[in-house]
């Protein structure tokens, strides 16, 4: 089978996100002073042939400890969508 | 005997020639290890020096960690070998797990280019064995991913097991406890983010870094 697997990377709290707190302090210089919380993270998008999607999600949480995050700073979701041939 | 010391070189590495003149102007033997070889042959020493391993994509060092030479680095580190990391070596021998914690960006979003002071903060490591504690020094910086990171259980260790090596006297990156640079449990990996090779002879504006490159070749004497 084959999925299409999107993971998203974001900080852990507390640590720095220069892209978001710079974008933050811009916004409301164009007039939205209601925005907070603004953070800029990663987004990685890649296909999986698996077995299964538990397979598929299996190794995606592998690939995410060992390579694609850092557990000391950030943190990692993931969506598992198969891919129906067309 | 003189002190063999392996300067690792992956694309984007661009301190390798300072840290082997600093290194051979100071009676070492230098030579560049290249980072796809599966061994750093029969060096005494290991250097992962400053630069952009790997275009710093992903994260800085997270790519690097995993070319062939670092197993190599990896097992001379097991044995006791002395491996340093300098600024992006730092960043990639966390990464690859050799010393604990992260390297965010500095606070206050800026790049950081300027000469620092440091305290010795220990000498049982291999870069500071001839400096004494309490020493200041004054060592280059040069980093965006400077500012140490760590739980606060590792921060404990770090204190009570004496592997802080060196600490800024004024902080500069918003760097967790002050720290510049630490060790592993025994002293023989080092990670820092100044960069001693930069302050190696009086023309460059400081020799500070002379009495940290001296304490790693006799460490690196002390194993042939």
């Amino acid at each position: 089978m084959r999925y299409a697997v999107r993971i998203d990377v974001t900080h852990l709290p507390g640590v720095l996100d220069p892209q978001g707190a710079t974008v933050e302090r811009a916004l409301p210089a164009l007039g939205y002073a209601n925005v907070s919380e603004v953070s800029i993270a990663k987004t990685i998008r890649l296909v999986i042939d698996a077995a299964s999607e538990a397979a598929a999600r299996t190794q995606v949480d592998e690939m995410c400890r060992r390579i694609l995050a850092n557990p000391v700073i950030e943190r990692y979701t993931v969506d598992v969508d198969e891919v129906v041939p067309t | 005997m003189t002190a063999r010391v392996g300067i690792v070189v992956f694309p984007g590495t661009n301190c390798e020639l300072d840290v082997q003149w600093a290194v051979e102007s100071l009676g070492g033997h230098a030579e560049l290890l290249w980072h796809g070889e599966r061994t750093v042959r029969d060096v005494d020493a290991v250097v992962v020096p400053g630069g952009f391993a790997h275009g710093d994509y992903l994260r800085t060092g997270a790519i690097a960690r995993f070319s062939p030479v670092m197993d190599a680095v990896t097992a001379h580190a097991a044995v006791g070998g002395p491996v340093v990391g300098i600024c992006n070596g730092f960043q990639v021998l966390t990464e690859a797990g050799l010393l604990p914690g992260a390297l965010q960006k500095n606070t206050g979003l800026t790049f950081v280019c300027d000469t620092v002071a440091l305290e010795v903060v220990s000498t049982r490591s291999v870069l500071t064995n001839r400096a004494e504690r309490g020493a200041v020094l004054r060592i280059p910086i040069n980093h965006f991913e400077g500012n140490y990171v760590c739980d606060a259980e590792t921060l404990a260790r770090l204190r009570a097991d004496d592997r802080i090596v060196v600490r800024y006297v004024a902080n500069p990156n918003g760097s967790l406890d002050d720290i510049a640079g630490i060790s592993n449990e025994a002293g023989n990996v080092v990670g820092l983010m100044p960069h001693p090779e930069r302050a190696s002879d009086p023309l460059l504006g400081s020799a500070d870094g002379v009495v940290l490159l001296e304490s790693l070749l006799a460490a690196a004497a002390a194993k042939v």
